[in-house]
């Protein structure tokens, strides 16, 4: 892949101005969702109506949103709760927890053609299977939420924290899966010409390669039990095709932006930066790179290292304090070199001048203020 | 917990994204490897981070998307200061289902059409577990002492680096699950014996790793309960990663809160509190984890590599002979 043309500087709120849809994407273990909430905290302190769409957040961050249920509906955090965090009116946050079953029977209920054939679609324990988590649906109920929200009058933007995957790819390629298999290849596949007797035809047709394959692969159970699912399935597929190409045509909007939100760690850099490239392979934009839980040295540091401070120290501490502070400080220096590197680097690879750099906090973000503390890192000015 | 866990064939390494799986399975892997045994540490789910950290400067990267060969597996070496039985693949569901096509059809060239069946591909992919079941009846193959694999070399242990956790919980309970979905045919019969081998504690061992912070802690018990549950399996050891030094006591932290606003000084009052944070979660971990619980340190490098890893191995390896002696 050829390298990303790299982006203006600017800051990230300018980045942002227009946007409707803001996607925060990358890999697990970094911080994610903080930095959605923030994020979404940072655009209502400029006057907008923010909806934002959590994915599995700390129950205490959730709780102190006040969202601390699973609900598949934004609710409004209460004006009081925003106007100390400085949001006020037209700006307005609300938040939610995406429960991806709740998410996935919702899309069945609205596709289905009638009350009947929504219960058999329910009722089947296959769908039952792949609507949960595990079946891979929360990346499709993420984006298919996403569709919703994006057109709900009473928000002006849309910013949507991204499942954890082992591959941040999966999030951008599961939508695709999942709405390839329900748009009916397989559908098809098992449907064939005519629309009776399927189970029937599964049993008899020997002939058919792929049926019986599949039949040899998984005994014949399973394969009735897929095309049941299948067959109740096929009145919804033309809803789920639409569904899905709209989503699809929803990430490439030029009014939608993809932050991509990393950690100064080998692992997690790496995966941003291929990210990033993949972003511009599939042709979604690339808006922001954020670094969490970087390291940074204090400008006002003098060149000590930890001997110097702890004899430097050692009257007001006393020895022993003082050289557990000096060797604290070595491994501090190292770390804010290696976090510097490591910035650095992102930057060049991924093509972004300024990525945003948020310091490593002195606790997990938990609560409002330190939300807060997030979202002033995001507004900092960058250089 | 039941004897050494070097000393099974099948040892599975899991827990919530961005704590260190890879490094943990790389650890594990390195000791076993030290004792003279034949060691595959196989990886799912497109990475090869465990290759990328044994072997830095090969084809692999550390986050980056590994292009799984999806005819065959891939069983490479990987040499280093182990010796030479250390062995890596990165396993696919596409490859697991043309291997087994190819030993499950008497004719070749029928498996050949078969997997080209853009309808086929669609079925399985549709049909829920079975990517799952495939990847891991392949690396079940991998810890067998006899071989599917005509001409494979057995080996002593098989180090899985498995998905994260909620993923890892189901793709463990997928053979259970599909044998009783299936009842009859042969990824029933095989769904059973892989099953048989998971929840067989003196086969397998299910190691959960956390950074010592709130949620990936969290994230352990919900996995040691979702596997209990799902795949009938307890955890055989936990892992606290990444914990910093905790070298300041609470008057050491009194002392460092009334001490100004020297940058060394807030730099020792950041890392206290931290580790302070950190200690917690790690009680925490050790109290309701039901699982004996292993430390590693926070490694502040710019890359994990061989030497990294050894020393994380050495870590491990007293810790796991500390509790078998026990």
């Amino acid at each position: 892949m050829s390298a990303p043309a790299p982006l203006v500087a600017a800051s990230l709120l300018d980045r942002l101005a227009g946007a409707q849809v803001v996607v925060c994407a990358g890999p697990g273990g970094v911080g994610k969702t903080t930095t959605a909430a923030a994020l979404a905290l940072a655009l209502a302190g400029r006057g907008r109506r923010v909806a934002v769409v959590t994915i599995d957040p700390a129950r205490r961050l959730a709780d102190a949103l006040g969202v601390g249920t699973l609900g598949n509906d934004p609710v409004p955090v209460a004006p009081g709760t925003l106007a100390a965090l400085g949001v006020a009116p037209p700006g307005e946050l609300w938040a939610m927890m995406l429960d991806p079953k709740l998410t996935f029977d919702g899309l069945v209920a609205e596709l289905a053609p009638d009350p009947q054939r929504r219960e058999a679609v329910l009722a089947n324990p296959i769908y039952r299977q792949i609507s949960t988590a595990a079946g891979g649906s929360h990346e499709f109920t993420a984006v298919a939420r996403l569709h919703d929200l994006d057109r709900d009058p009473r928000f002006d933007v849309v910013v949507l924290d991204t499942p954890p995957s082992r591959n941040a790819l999966d999030f951008l390629d599961a939508p695709d899966r999942i709405a390839g298999f329900l748009e009916g290849r397989a559908v098809q596949a098992l449907l064939g010409q005519g629309r009776t007797g399927i189970a029937a035809r599964v049993a008899r047709r020997g002939t058919n390669l792929a049926l019986g394959g599949l039949r040899r692969l998984t005994g014949v159970e399973v394969l009735e039990q897929l095309a049941t699912f299948l067959a109740v399935l096929g009145p919804l597929t033309d809803g789920f095709a639409a569904r899905a190409a709209a989503v699809r045509a929803l990430l490439r909007a030029p009014t939608t932006r993809f932050v991509v939100v990393t950690g100064p760690g080998p692992v997690p850099a790496g995966e941003a930066i291929f990210f990033r490239r993949h972003l511009q392979a599939v042709g979604m934009p690339f808006t922001a790179l954020v670094v969490n839980r970087v390291t940074v040295l204090d400008p006002a540091s003098g060149d000590g290292d930890g001997g110097a401070v702890g004899a430097r120290l050692a009257p007001a501490l006393g020895a022993p304090l003082a050289a557990k502070v000096g060797r604290t400080w070595d491994d501090h220096r190292r770390l804010a070199a290696r976090d510097a590197e490591a910035v650095a680097r992102l930057s060049a690879a991924t093509g972004d001048p300024t990525p945003v750099v948020v310091p490593m906090l002195d606790h997990e973000v938990f609560d409002l203020p330190a939300l807060a503390a997030i979202r002033d890192a995001l507004l900092a000015p960058r250089s | 917990m039941a004897g050494d866990l070097l000393e099974r064939r099948l040892v599975v390494v899991t827990g919530k994204g961005g704590v260190g799986k890879s490094t943990v399975a790389a650890a594990l892997a390195v000791a076993a490897a030290r004792r003279g045994k034949r060691v595959v540490v196989a990886e799912v789910g497109r990475r090869a981070d465990v290759a990328a950290t044994l072997v830095p400067g090969g084809d692999d990267r550390p986050g980056v998307a590994h292009e799984d060969d999806v005819e065959r597996f891939d069983e490479r070496p990987l040499a280093g200061p182990w010796g030479d039985g250390l062995w890596h693949v990165s396993v696919s569901p596409e490859a697991a289902l043309r291997e087994y096509l190819r030993d499950q059809l008497p004719i070749g060239p029928l498996a050949e059409l078969l997997r080209s069946s853009r309808m086929f591909t669609a079925l399985t992919a549709a049909t829920p577990g079975l990517r799952e079941l495939l990847a891991l009846g392949k690396v079940w193959e991998l810890a067998q002492a006899e071989r599917r694999t005509p001409g494979a070399a057995p080996y002593d242990l098989c180090v899985m680096d498995a998905p994260a956790s909620g993923h890892a919980a189901t793709m463990l309970g997928a053979p259970a699950q599909f044998a009783a979905t299936a009842r009859v045919g042969p990824v029933a019969r095989q769904g059973l014996r892989i099953a048989d081998t998971i929840t067989d504690p003196a086969s397998t061992a299910v190691v959960v790793t956390a950074t010592a912070e709130e949620l990936p802690v969290g994230e352990a018990l919900e996995l040691r309960d979702a596997l209990r549950a799902e795949a009938g399996v307890d955890v055989a050891l936990g892992v606290g990663n990444g914990l910093l030094a905790d070298r300041f006591d609470a008057a050491d932290r009194a002392v460092l809160d009334g001490a100004g606003e020297d940058p060394a000084v807030r730099a020792a009052r950041h890392h206290a509190a931290r580790a302070h944070d950190q200690q917690r979660q790690l009680a925490r971990l050790r109290r309701e984890l039901g699982a004996p619980v292993s430390t590693l340190p926070f490694l502040p490098v710019a890359q994990v590599g061989p030497a990294q890893v050894v020393a994380l191995a050495d870590r491990l390896e007293r810790a796991i002979g500390r509790r078998a002696a026990a």
